[in-house]
């Protein structure tokens, strides 16, 4: 009996024309009424993974089951179980808030007899009743997302498929929206499949993350496990002279690396062991005789995981930020064409 | 296909030919300009070029009467350009992404999106005939004459719409569907449209214009207009719509399979 809120990937490839290939080989497994954050930088392949999981686009290779059924074989079933919230908002400027419902309910196949109720209490939940007779042309960036995100969840779909739903959000709006989406995973057992390329996001949102580069899975488990297995806590100190940087760099040399993208006037060393060095390190700034200003020991952080497994930093490693950074992800005509 | 299906596919084309109608009544650009253009152009031939009826062999003494037909082409053509440019938007927006991610059927897409054309091609051809009899024209086929005129008039909007749907899939943007349209209007021109085909002095448009479709759904509409029943010329105008509709259906299907790669 397949589980009928999870979502299966065996060996899934997508090749576009050209032989870019988007995604190359992926497995991952995310069971029911999981948070799964699938993080990595612009063009890793998210958003291609996202279009092939949600049946917009067929897999080159590798089999894939989203809600129990073959997302190559079974298409229609899969969209009747699943919701998604795709990158680019799609709505129509010339329709109203609660025309969109209504249109979404009528091609989901909601009974007519609940279409109008199920519309207003989505609308009222994500906070756009007052706006519901206005067209979505007026809207702001917040509550397009919000609308689209009501729109997702019309006909009460098992798995809810959201591509960088933050992504332009002020941060009111994406902490409401994160509100909503945990809501939905533990209130309702919806199971949420979440792409994102900010670190905050999967962090506090997701139960479990993958990690992609270039088309290929680097990194998969809980936030805490990944982290704890790959970095170490950087230990950051700021001198009271900028001076005396020199001197604390080589105070703190040998508990660990140098990390370089610290701020000016201030040095910082990713510990080789754990937070339990700290007092040592004090007792070596002591023997420097440097003044301190401030000394603020950093948990490690899912971007440490992320330059541990590729060598880079996963902020500004998106496309062309690194050499040998693979192409852009093809756009929807050359998806459609492939 | 089942009763269920069957159903299903006409709620989904009644939700998506709703909405192209909206689409059409909250953009008045899309009502105003489609229906006074073809209009203002017919009075400035009418007065410019009422002359030409003293041609031996011009087929009426009114030349309202013989351009009448024009405006239903031009129409036509409008049509045409708004709804594909529409449907070029939801392209360019992803709104077909988000429609493909529900059940609706391929063949509901296009059927909804050529309502709102239906819907455009049946008020402007009316608007069109109520004007036209009311500036001093006339049906020589009499009622009846008028209503095969609006069913003709209607069916030749459609087949453009087709056509403007089946452009809009292939190119996938709203300016190559408004490069398409000036080819349209040559079309128009190329025709018998302003001047009776056995008339044409020179050759090569004589030629054109035989060969040009858009001169026989011009005359199948204008012998309605002025010369009475003429089964010939309304078989060719009413088959030409019909082929233009099969082909450009047939077309935008394939186009939109190409385009939704859904699985």
């Amino acid at each position: 009996m397949p589980d009928d809120r999870s979502i299966q990937v065996s060996g899934l490839v997508r090749e576009f024309k050209g032989g870019i290939q988007a995604v190359d080989g992926i497995d991952l497994s995310v069971t029911g009424s999981e948070i799964y954050g699938f993080l990595g930088p612009n063009g890793a392949g998210k958003s291609t993974t996202v279009k092939v999981l949600t049946t917009l686009l067929p897999p080159s290779a590798g089999t894939v089951t989203v809600a129990g059924y073959d997302v190559a074989r079974e298409g229609a079933k899969v969209r009747a179980s699943i919701g998604v919230a795709l990158q680019d908002v799609a709505l129509d400027p010339m329709l109203t808030g609660r025309e969109h419902m209504r249109l979404q309910a009528g091609l989901q196949g909601v009974p007519r007899a609940e279409r109008a109720t199920r519309g207003d209490d989505l609308l009222e939940r994500v906070g756009l009743t007052d706006a519901a007779e206005r067209k979505s042309s007026t809207y702001s960036g917040g509550m397009k997302r919000r609308l689209d995100l009501a729109l997702a969840l019309l006909h009460r779909p098992r798995i809810l498929f959201l591509d960088e739903p933050t992504t332009g959000l002020d941060v009111q709006s994406r902490t409401a929206l994160w509100d909503e989406v945990a809501r939905l995973a533990r209130e309702e057992g919806t199971t949420v499949f979440l792409t994102t390329q900010y670190l905050e996001e999967a962090d506090v949102l997701a139960d479990r993350v993958g990690i992609i580069d270039r088309g290929v899975i680097v990194a998969e488990g809980t936030p805490a496990a990944l982290k704890e297995e790959v970095a170490h806590p950087t230990v950051e100190v700021i001198p009271r002279d900028p001076e005396g940087c020199a001197a604390i760099g080589a105070a703190l040399a040998p508990f660990g690396e140098p990390v370089a993208e610290r701020g000016a006037g201030s040095v910082a060393v990713r510990l080789r062991s754990g937070a339990d060095q700290l007092a040592e390190i004090v007792r070596a700034l002591d023997v420097a005789n440097v003044t301190v200003a401030h000394l603020a020991l950093h948990e490690p952080t899912l971007d440490d995981v992320f330059l541990a497994k590729t060598g880079r930093s996963l902020e500004g490693a998106g496309d062309g930020s690194a050499e040998g950074s693979p192409p852009i992800e093809p756009s929807r005509r050359e998806q459609a064409a492939a | 296909m089942s009763a269920l299906a069957s159903s299903n596919l006409t709620g989904q084309v009644g939700l998506l030919a709703g909405r192209a109608v909206r689409h059409i009544v909250r953009q008045p650009a899309q009502v105003v300009f489609p229906i006074a253009f073809p209009l203002l152009l017919l009075a400035v031939n009418t007065s410019g070029l009422d002359a030409a009826t003293d041609l031996p062999g011009f087929p009426t003494a009114s030349y309202l009467d013989f351009a009448l037909a024009v405006p239903f082409m031009q129409g036509a053509l409008f049509a045409a350009l708004n709804g594909g440019q529409d449907l070029a938007r939801d392209i360019e927006g992803g709104f077909l992404d988000r429609l493909a991610l529900t059940p609706m059927s391929g063949a509901a897409l296009i059927a909804g999106q050529l309502g709102g054309a239906l819907f455009m091609g049946v008020v402007s051809a009316l608007i069109y005939l109520i004007v036209g009899l009311l500036i001093g024209s006339g049906v020589a086929a009499g009622l009846g004459g008028a209503l095969v005129l609006l069913a003709l008039a209607v069916t030749i909007s459609f087949a453009f719409a087709c056509l403007g749907t089946f452009v809009a899939l292939r190119a996938g943007s709203g300016q190559a569907v408004q490069g398409f349209f000036p080819l349209f209007f040559v079309l128009l021109f190329l025709s018998s449209a302003f001047f009776p085909r056995d008339l044409i002095e020179q050759d090569w448009f004589r030629e054109v214009a035989t060969y040009n479709p858009v001169s026989y759904l011009v005359e199948g509409i204008r012998s309605l207009v002025i010369t009475g029943w003429d089964g010939q010329a309304l078989a060719q105008a009413f088959g030409i719509a019909a082929v233009m509709i099969a082909g450009f259906l047939a077309l935008s299907a394939w186009a939109l399979r190409t385009r939704l790669a859904r699985t």
